[in-house]
């Protein structure tokens, strides 16, 4: 860790990530250079399309990735009370994933995935899976272990624990499900919470109770949280931060604040405007033309560009940097330089600003 | 939509009832009595939590499922039950399917022609092959592909493009009602706003009318003219999206609403969404029986819970 010192905090910091893949039809650059910090008690949202890496960025955080995978470059250096009550930093790339497996994965490093049902065991009741992290890491005590599962199964939100406990996962509903997935998650108290779309498999009656039962743990243990998700309803929900990915990079990142009623980059405006609200009356959707680039191929400058209508002759030729535009929030977009022309966000998006800035005001 | 009432429906939906007998003692009752009627050139959203049987719904319509009971009227002809040929064929080319996933729903050992055309060599609807060409090549063309694409294979294109071509395959028979099955959910959201724009563009060009079940509501409210709300197998609340989004009656309709997110993060972060809980409400499907409030806006209740809900609404 550097010698400055931090106000907050630092739990994780990624530097300069570049991560690979090596596939049969060619090396895919799916990381590209991420830079990330996660303060305790905290809550980072990434948000992008599929194939953005957004999944892959946590996958290399908990040494889950696929083995055609390489870290090409970067470190992610993971700062955490050991055993012996001191403070201690590692990079978690320079580790094995065996031994990100035994040291940190479930004790210090947790993760909620997206669809419960298939990441519980069917062939084993849920207390027990509660109970074999606790067991495994902390050496507690068959007794103990089923007390505190019984005890987070309480504090996750499902009645009459006790009965439940015996129960497998498919006499559970899909919501209980994942609230028993998070009590697994929870059982070490782990100081980073890894969320993989935790409600996308989910009713949106249920979505919302998911989120509120993380937030309301948040508070209580001081656990910080990455979420990844492309639904930006569920970032406005939870997230204090939230750094947006396109094809490897983050091209946005800032609060929640500067990134929903001040967004700079093209792509952040395409995604705010092309979810529609309850009060979206225009006759079409914005869209954002075109998909997501082949990161098989080389990418000359902005990976963005062929899809963005304000793209600048630069950015078929340079990648652009991040710009400082102002508190936490960065943006890496040509037209962040105070030498580009100036542009205008949609139209629709213009509504939707507006029509925050009124509901603010009655708040 | 203007004046629907005064026009035929095109699909009439009555007591529709699809059950599956798991064992002699248990059987899932999936729909249990729905009633709705679509009319030409509109979309009709149908939302709910999964299991309420919206899919089954759509399903039973176009018979993938033998409905247990009930009658389906599609544009003047009776298709529940035992369908007379000449009914079959009619529904068969009239009526067409998108599905959720586009990864699943197209073959992948057949090419993208072969794909659009199987529907039109089935039903000889085509004078020779130059014609067939014609006729993929014109609907590949306005559902946003080029002819190009239409010599290569399924696993060759994007989850977006895919959707585009299971479009194009349910328009190419030139159908009078398609029903859409949670057709974007599975895709990106960026991608989500050009499949949902096409559909409306394609709708105005063709005059398409669309049943479109979704469990996204500002994408159905988007989208449709009508919405009905389905809970458990029953059709708890039907209107016009105006009536359903401003005044909501029935207390799941209110919960579903509550739970729509915000993309403003403020309101967002001190939402706190309605729950419902059907035994707490002492809330029975069965007893009730359709209240209509206005022409179209109808809700599911008996005449003491009607009361009850009505009181803090505009009617």
């Amino acid at each position: 860790m550097t010698a400055k010192k931090d106000k907050k905090d630092r739990v994780l910091s990624v530097r300069d990530l570049n991560i690979s893949f090596e596939t049969a039809s060619g090396t895919v650059r799916a990381i590209r250079g991420v830079r990330m910090d996660l303060f305790r008690g905290e809550t980072i949202a990434i948000v992008g399309e599929s194939g953005s890496g957004k999944s892959v960025t946590v996958k290399t955080i908990m040494g889950i990735m696929a083995n055609n995978g390489k870290i090409e470059s970067g470190r992610i250096d993971y700062t955490f009370t050991n055993e012996k009550g001191e403070r201690e930093t590692v990079d978690l790339t320079k580790l094995s994933q065996k031994e990100i497996r035994y040291r940190f994965n479930g004790k210090h490093i947790a993760m909620v995935f997206q669809d419960p049902m298939t990441s519980l065991d069917p062939t084993m009741i849920i207390g027990k899976q509660i109970m074999e992290g606790m067991i495994l890491h902390e050496k507690l005590s068959k007794a103990a272990a089923k007390e505190r599962a019984i005890d987070l199964l309480r504090k996750v939100g499902i009645e009459n624990p006790e009965k439940r406990f015996h129960e497998y996962p498919h006499q559970l509903s899909g919501g209980m499900r994942q609230r028993v997935v998070i009590a697994i998650a929870l059982a070490c108290n782990p100081d980073i919470l890894i969320c993989d779309e935790p409600t996308t498999a989910l009713d949106v009656t249920i979505q919302a109770k998911i989120l509120e039962l993380i937030k309301e743990l948040q508070r209580e243990t001081g656990v910080s949280v990455i979420y990844i998700t492309h639904d930006l309803g569920v970032v406005a929900k939870v997230a204090d931060y939230v750094d947006v990915m396109y094809a490897g990079r983050i091209v946005e990142k800032g609060s929640i604040d500067e990134i929903f009623y001040d967004p700079r980059h093209p792509y952040t405006w395409g995604l705010l405007a092309s979810m529609p609200d309850t009060d979206t009356n225009s006759k079409r959707l914005f869209a954002i033309p075109g998909t997501p680039p082949n990161l098989l191929e080389k990418i000359d400058g902005d990976a963005f560009a062929p899809r963005n209508p304000f793209a600048l002759a630069i950015d078929y030729k340079t990648e652009p940097p991040m710009f400082n535009v102002g508190g936490q929030h960065r943006v890496a977009s040509w037209l962040c330089d105070p030498r580009a022309p100036k542009v205008e966000m949609p139209d629709q998006l213009k509504e939707r600003m507006e029509k925050m800035r009124k509901e603010n005001e009655g708040i | 939509m203007t004046q629907t009432e005064a026009r035929e429906p095109l699909l009439h939906v009555e007591n529709l009832k699809q059950h599956f007998r798991i064992n002699r003692n248990y059987t899932t009752k999936a729909v249990d009595g729905i009633s709705f009627d679509i009319y030409p050139g509109e979309t009709y959203g149908l939302v709910g939590e999964s299991g309420s049987g919206k899919s089954t719904t759509g399903r039973a319509l176009i018979r993938l499922y033998t409905p247990t009971a009930g009658k389906i009227i599609f544009d003047g002809r009776d298709i529940s039950g035992n369908m007379k040929p000449e009914d079959e064929e009619y529904l068969r080319t009239n009526m067409q399917m998108i599905f959720q996933d586009p990864m699943a729903c197209l073959n992948p050992r057949k090419k993208v022609k072969e794909i659009i055309a199987q529907g039109l060599e089935i039903h000889h609807m085509y004078k020779d092959q130059a014609d067939l060409d014609e006729k993929v090549n014109t609907i590949l063309e306005k559902v946003g592909l080029s002819r190009e694409h239409a010599t290569r294979y399924p696993q060759q294109f994007s989850g977006g493009q895919r959707q585009r071509i299971g479009i194009a395959r349910a328009l190419v028979l030139n159908p009078k009602l398609v029903i859409a099955d949670e057709a974007i959910s599975a895709l990106d959201v960026s991608i989500q706003a050009q499949v949902v724009n096409l559909m409306k563009d394609l709708q105005d060009e063709l005059g398409t009318t669309y049943l479109f079940i979704a469990h996204d509501l500002s994408m159905v409210k988007y989208i449709s003219d009508r919405i009905g709300v389905m809970h458990l197998g029953h059709l708890v609340e039907t209107g016009t999206t105006d009536e359903i989004f401003k005044n909501p009656v029935h207390p799941y309709t209110k919960s579903l609403l509550s739970a729509i997110p915000k993309p403003n993060p403020r309101v967002e972060k001190s939402r706190i969404a309605l729950t419902y809980d059907k035994k707490k409400e002492g809330v029975d499907y069965t007893a009730g029986t359709a209240h209509q409030l206005t022409e179209t806006h109808q809700v599911l209740a008996t005449d003491e819970e009607f009361e009850r809900w009505i009181k803090d609404t505009s009617y």
